[in-house]
């Protein structure tokens, strides 16, 4: 538990060390997050068109 | 080979190949960053100097690597594209833009975070911290003609100007902390002599880069394979491929 609690205190620096780690995961994620995303709208899109061409 | 970089090179071939691709990719990072972070965040020990600050290290220097290693990519692929026309080539291009300023975003913001206790101030006008800003706002430059642009082709070829002009920013930032005198420190691993720098340190920090490298490569492909489907979405594969699903 003592081992834990100093790895998060990270010799006092935790602030700056958790920050940074913290934004890298934030932006990272994002990154891939945002294709999919999108990835899936366009095949939505895709498909939709794809309907409505054959049901004229 | 070159067969197979043409039909690589092919949009409907792109697809289907890189699709099968995306799952190695993606699992690779994943455990690339799992071991590295352990072995940074876990078995190194602390910096004599800087304590338990330097952890800062396995995501700053691989951030900063990729926001040079991007661009110049960005640079060389927005040229082939323009000399070329080769489509997948602006593709790749514009892909590789929003991931180059995430890139350069987290180098700055982590470095800021490394600088505050270790020089006493977050940020300082010197030639490294300011040559890496110059490059972050290339960077917007480009995706900003991307998104200004409506017509595809004249937007990959003004991005591609605006990248291959910004390219002199690069030996800059590289060369930045030995022409002038600066805050940040002088290369730790990639000196000609022996890296200044212990193995159990070295490797996490290796294992890292490799990561983001692998980490570029796969949302670059995610990215580029949304894009290519929407700018071939009349032609007959796409059409077939949308039918299918």
């Amino acid at each position: 538990m003592d081992a834990l609690r100093e790895f998060f205190h990270m010799g006092g620096y935790a602030f700056y060390v958790w920050s940074a780690y913290g934004v890298a995961l934030v932006v990272l994620v994002a990154n891939v997050v945002v294709p999919m995303m999108r990835a899936r709208d366009l095949r939505a899109r895709l498909a939709r068109q794809a309907r409505l061409e054959r049901s004229p | 080979m070159w067969t197979f970089l043409h039909k690589l090179g092919s949009p409907r071939h792109f697809y289907r190949i890189s699709g099968g691709m995306l799952p190695w990719l993606a699992w690779t990072t994943a455990l690339l960053m799992a071991a590295g972070l352990y072995g940074g965040l876990v078995l190194a020990p602390p910096d004599y100097q800087q304590g338990e600050s330097y952890r800062i290290i396995f995501i700053h220097v691989p951030s900063a690597w990729m926001s040079l290693f991007v661009y110049v990519i960005m640079a060389a692929a927005g040229a082939v594209g323009l000399v070329w026309r080769i489509k997948l080539a602006d593709v790749m291009a514009a892909a590789s833009a929003p991931l180059g300023a995430s890139f350069t975003f987290l180098a700055l913001v982590t470095g800021s975070l490394w600088g505050k206790p270790m020089w006493g101030t977050y940020w300082v006008w010197d030639a490294r911290l300011t040559s890496e800003l110059v490059l972050l706002f290339l960077y917007f430059g480009v995706m900003g003609l991307h998104a200004a642009i409506e017509d595809k082709r004249t937007a990959s070829r003004a991005a591609a100007v605006l990248a291959l002009v910004g390219v002199v920013n690069i030996p800059i930032i590289h060369y930045s902390v030995e022409w002038w005198s600066t805050l940040h420190q002088g290369p730790t691993v990639t000196k000609f002599d022996a890296p200044s720098i212990h193995l159990s340190m070295l490797v996490p920090l290796l294992l890292m880069a490799l990561a983001f490298k692998l980490y570029y490569v796969t949302v670059l492909l995610m990215r580029a394979r949304s894009e290519v489907l929407e700018r071939e979405r009349s032609s007959a594969w796409v059409r077939e491929l949308a039918r299918g699903t």
